[in-house]
């Protein structure tokens, strides 16, 4: 009994911890299984109810059967690969200038960064749909892109010059006193130990752009453009056709064998460096 | 996961900045870092910055234009008297929810971030692809499912009405209970990841010390464990605090009318009323008072710098 009390003890935040994990992983597992549910009627698919529930694989054999739903996945995955494209540029290149330079403008450009962190994404959507409005830009694919690169740029930055602040600036020294020209040292020595951050920067925007609904709800207007996100919430009134479910689980599965994968790869490597040294 | 561990740390958004002294050969062009900075900045500018200065143009249009006529802008600033009038109850709704939300998810994130980060050991990173695991789902069909959860035949009311904590028309959806639900839910990773963040950092010999002192567990807690951690508590707090207040999609969900909260006011003005002034004014009022907030809250809280 009383190594039961010494062990609750030490051990009891855990598995609090654990408790509150389970609590995030409830509504992932109520996804799933109403992904195998034959709803009665297209308004409720997302009634849960075990005294109704109506077995089926239809859902996963025939994803894309609800019209436009893969239309919609791939806009996303476009628009995705875009805005991750250009604002993993843009905030790589800014966080460089922010870390390795000291410059005046510096804490301007720094509060700049922090500005549409610390703003709701529905005054963001709003205030560029007026813009768009008055620059008559017509509302569609480019005005999508357009807003999700401008949220993400900053989330990009804050999170490349986390790994770059970590960055022994003496690196770069050495390289140089090795002969590298400065180009040689970017790049052969720099680069490599940032790269990290840069993947982790990538993986964060698409993520943020692939899932966003607040501001694009609002710079897509009538073009008809759907994302996925958009998708759903336009056949809110329709009925949401039970693929969605299937759809959102097989991302579900998709993302965390991607981060296993990553891990397991990293363990192996991290073992690697330490039988060798 | 150690790729996704840097985003931890980085929405943990607080660094003590120390300024790395540039090399002796790259002092000398001063125009690099502004082109570094140009074209992402530039982006910021014309995308972020110049529409919020129109959409404060756009609430001091005259309220009498409409899309079709065009506006007049002529400093009514009578719009922003017609939508505390009009909308005081949603706004203040609004801030009252995300405040809630906010105090539910320290008191749930900090104990699992502590968990993960102090007790976690070699299970660390896969806790805390777990905390990020709600992302690798949809955010809309995270919260229909919550709308699943909570439903009317849903287990949860099933369970209440059994033992009598609900009356036999009880329910949840379209309750305050519903609506702060959700937001926890779906803000709670970004609660637990600057926590998270911070509490790694901590050094375990401190706790030693302290216990070695004699500190008791809760006193060691008291004096070392959280006022080191207090960085990730002002940025977990923000991350929360900013995108509940603005949110429309756990109200619109999972609430009713009575819980309607002021996104959906905004949403609904601008994309089928129609009415920019007015919207405008709204957003332009939970923006500043937004800032407001944060400014106050991060100024008394005493971090230095957060980003």
């Amino acid at each position: 009994m009383h190594a039961l009390w010494r062990w609750l003890a030490d051990k009891w935040v855990l598995l609090v911890g654990l408790l509150i994990l389970l609590y995030l992983f409830v509504p992932i597992a109520v996804i799933f299984l109403l992904s195998f549910n034959q709803p009665g009627s297209r308004n409720t698919t997302y009634v849960l109810d075990l005294q109704t529930f109506d077995f089926t694989w239809n859902n996963w054999t025939d994803m894309c059967g609800a019209a436009g739903i893969c239309d919609a996945l791939l806009r996303s995955i476009y628009i995705g690969f875009g805005a991750t494209l250009i604002s993993t540029i843009l905030g790589t290149l800014i966080s460089f200038a922010l870390v390795r330079y000291r410059f005046f403008g510096r804490s301007g450009t720094n509060t700049l960064i922090f500005l549409p962190m610390a703003t709701p994404e529905i005054v963001m959507g709003t205030s560029l749909l007026t813009l768009f409005i008055g620059w008559q830009v017509p509302l569609g694919f480019l005005t999508i892109l357009i807003a999700h690169v401008m949220f993400c740029i900053s989330f990009v930055v804050v999170t490349v010059k986390a790994r770059l602040a970590g960055l022994d600036p003496r690196l770069q020294e050495a390289a140089m006193d090795l002969y590298a020209t400065p180009w040689q040292a970017f790049r052969l020595v720099i680069l490599p130990l940032v790269l990290p951050g840069i993947v982790a920067a990538s993986l964060l925007a698409f993520s943020l752009s692939f899932d966003d609904f607040i501001i694009t709800n609002f710079v897509t207007g009538t073009s008809g453009y759907e994302t996925f996100p958009m998708f759903i919430w336009g056949s809110n009134l329709r009925g949401i056709p039970p693929q969605v479910n299937a759809i959102a689980s097989a991302m579900f599965l998709i993302s965390f064998a991607f981060v296993i994968a990553g891990q397991l790869r990293n363990r192996r490597r991290s073992a690697r460096r330490a039988a060798t040294s | 996961m150690a790729a996704l561990l840097p985003t931890a740390s980085a929405g943990g958004a607080v660094s003590a900045e120390v300024p790395v002294e540039p090399p002796a050969g790259m002092r000398r062009r001063r125009w690099i870092p502004y082109a570094l900075l140009a074209p992402g900045m530039l982006w910021l500018a014309v995308f972020f910055v110049y529409p919020v200065v129109q959409l404060f143009m756009a609430s001091l249009w005259n309220p009498a234009g409409s899309i079709e006529t065009g506006y007049v802008f002529d400093w009514s600033w009578s719009n922003y008297a017609d939508a505390w009038e009009m909308f005081h109850v949603q706004f203040l709704r609004s801030l009252w929810y995300a405040l809630i939300t906010t105090v539910i998810c320290l008191a749930l994130g900090y104990p699992l971030a502590y968990a993960i980060a102090i007790k976690g050991g070699r299970w660390k990173n896969l806790m805390l692809v777990g905390v990020i695991a709600p992302f690798f789902t949809s955010y809309l069909v995270r919260t229909y499912s919550w709308k699943a959860i909570l439903s009317d035949s849903g287990p949860v009311v099933d369970f209440l009405k059994w033992a009598h904590l609900l009356g036999p028309d009880g329910r949840l959806l379209a309750t305050e209970f519903a609506v702060i639900a959700g937001l926890v839910y779906n803000f709670l990773p970004f609660m637990v990841l600057p926590l998270y963040a911070s509490l790694d950092k901590l050094d375990v010999r401190l706790l030693e010390a302290a216990r070695d002192l004699y500190h008791g567990p809760v006193r060691s807690f008291l004096r070392v464990t959280l006022p080191l951690s207090l960085p990730g508590v002002v940025a977990g707090t923000l991350l929360t605090f900013i995108p509940s207040a603005g949110d429309y999609v756990n109200a619109n969900l999972l609430g009713g009318p009575n819980t309607q909260m002021i996104g959906s006011v905004i949403q609904s003005r601008f994309l089928v009323v129609n009415d920019y002034p007015i919207a405008s004014a709204l957003s332009v009022m939970l923006m500043v008072t937004i800032l407001v907030l944060v400014t106050v809250y991060v100024s008394t809280a005493g971090t230095d710098e957060v980003v």
